[in-house]
């Protein structure tokens, strides 16, 4: 109970601290807007076949987006040294990791959760949000995972800003490719039996990618 | 002597090729205040660090109490207090928020009562609701001393302390560590202000390039001057 207790908080004062300035969110969700925006003035999406593009062009807007966000995550807590107070805390460093992730995860879900429905508006469609939702929620699970523990490792260098991309897309290469692949199929109406492998690759990439950030997080951020 | 409260044996560490810390060895018992000097550079933080789990040592044991670091280092940190040279506050949390969040991860019953008490004990209760970057620097300070007495450590570790307060503040400090000492609890703190530093202190230990060059008790010296005559001869000898 106390571990989740410790989770908890730290997720609260994450929250917290983002509703009073809202920095954070506010700039993911321009940024992803303006890239479904110039998406859509680029490829003149209405009449195209959403599942061909539609999938990429959400997915670079969550996960260009979803950098942004990550990246402030752990330069905060360095930047007046809170993470250390953290640290110093008699916390299981699972539990400061579960939290980060959580909190990030509510941050990139919220900013999808706005611009998606942008998306439908501008493409002058419906389509049908499941199984839609889980796929892209499942997908940013595992991005949020492990883009905390990358976060907390750029945070710790001169270059955090350019290091967390440079960090975080090849590793996430294999999950966003079964996210784009599951969002197409779920655009265009496709069975799941057609995209059933990409499900079992999204389902294992997001368990090895919170397992293994839940291990590796207390060297990460211990000296 | 006293029932030992931190104790630190055969301390190594090792930054690259440079040994931060060598061979440090020594005790610290209930009710003691033992000062930390030495030119930059000597180890001090890093020693402090070590000392309060922020950093592995490469070699050697810390106990606290009867707790070993490396083995149980979250009971140790139930047991430790720190400051450190950051105040380690979220700036976009209010001063209450931020010691209610520290009592969260202390997991301390009654976290209301506790944050007021360290409030009142510290000055800040009157700026309880301010944001933390609007607090001044020495007010920044007394929440992280207010931070630092939430879980009412048995063991005080505070690197620098006195930067940045002012002498209301500093006074107050002092205050905060001979009350530790009178509760039996032990205070181990690094200084560059000899004369607060020693006027406070039972026993200063002297570090140089890594090492305890030299572990004095209050009794060693009579007055500043005298310390000061040890502390030449001591950085000035060889290794």
């Amino acid at each position: 109970m106390t571990f989740l207790r410790q989770m908890f908080a730290i997720v609260h004062k994450d929250l917290a601290a983002e509703f009073r300035t809202k920095e954070n969110l506010s700039a993911m969700i321009v940024f992803a807007l303006i890239v479904l925006v110039v998406f859509n003035f680029a490829f003149e999406l209405q009449g195209v076949d959403l599942g061909a593009l539609g999938a990429g062009i959400l997915w670079v807007a969550f996960t260009f987006s979803g950098i942004l966000g990550l990246g402030r995550s752990f330069a905060a807590e360095r930047d007046k040294g809170s993470l250390e107070g953290v640290l110093l805390s008699p916390v299981d460093r699972g539990a400061v990791f579960l939290g980060k992730a959580i909190s990030n995860f509510i941050f990139i879900t919220a900013m999808e959760a706005v611009t998606l429905p942008l998306f439908a508006l501008l493409n002058n469609t419906a389509f049908a949000w499941f199984p839609l939702i889980p796929y892209i929620l499942l997908g940013t699970v595992g991005f949020a995972a492990m883009g905390t523990l990358l976060s907390a490792i750029a945070a710790s260098t001169k270059m955090r800003e350019v290091m967390l991309p440079i960090l975080l897309f090849p590793v996430s290469v294999p999950l966003l490719m079964a996210a784009v692949k599951l969002t197409s199929a779920a655009l265009q109406a496709r069975a799941f039996d057609q995209v059933a492998n990409w499900f079992s690759i999204l389902l294992a990439y997001d368990v090895i990618f919170v397992v293994v950030a839940f291990w590796v997080f207390e060297y990460v951020v211990e000296e | 002597m006293s029932e030992t409260l931190i104790a630190v044996e055969k301390l190594d560490k090792l930054f690259g090729a440079r040994w931060a810390l060598h061979g440090v060895t020594f005790t610290i018992g209930h009710g003691e205040i033992v000062a930390l000097v030495g030119p930059n550079g000597a180890g001090k933080t890093t020693l402090l660090r070590t000392i309060g789990t922020l950093a592995r040592p490469t070699a050697g044991h810390v106990w606290i109490g009867k707790i070993p670091v490396s083995e149980h280092p979250n009971a140790a940190r139930g047991a430790l207090g720190f400051v450190g040279h950051q105040t380690f506050m979220y700036d976009d949390l209010t001063a209450q928020e931020n010691l209610h969040f520290y009592a969260r991860l202390y997991d301390l019953p009654n976290a209301s009562a506790r944050v007021r008490a360290v409030a009142e004990r510290t000055g800040i209760a009157h700026r309880l609701n301010d944001l933390a970057r609007t607090l001044s620097r020495g007010l920044q300070q007394r929440l992280t001393l207010a931070r630092m007495l939430l879980h009412q450590p048995a063991v005080l570790l505070l690197d620098e302390p006195y930067t940045g307060l002012d002498k209301v503040a500093a006074d107050l400090l002092d205050h905060i560590m001979l009350e530790a000492k009178s509760e039996g609890r032990a205070v181990l703190f690094s200084t560059h202000d000899l004369e607060r530093g020693l006027a406070v202190c039972d026993r200063a230990i002297i570090m140089k390039a890594g090492k305890v060059a030299h572990d004095l008790p209050r009794a060693a010296w009579r007055d500043l001057a005298g310390f000061m005559e040890i502390y030449a001869r001591v950085l000035e000898a060889n290794p």
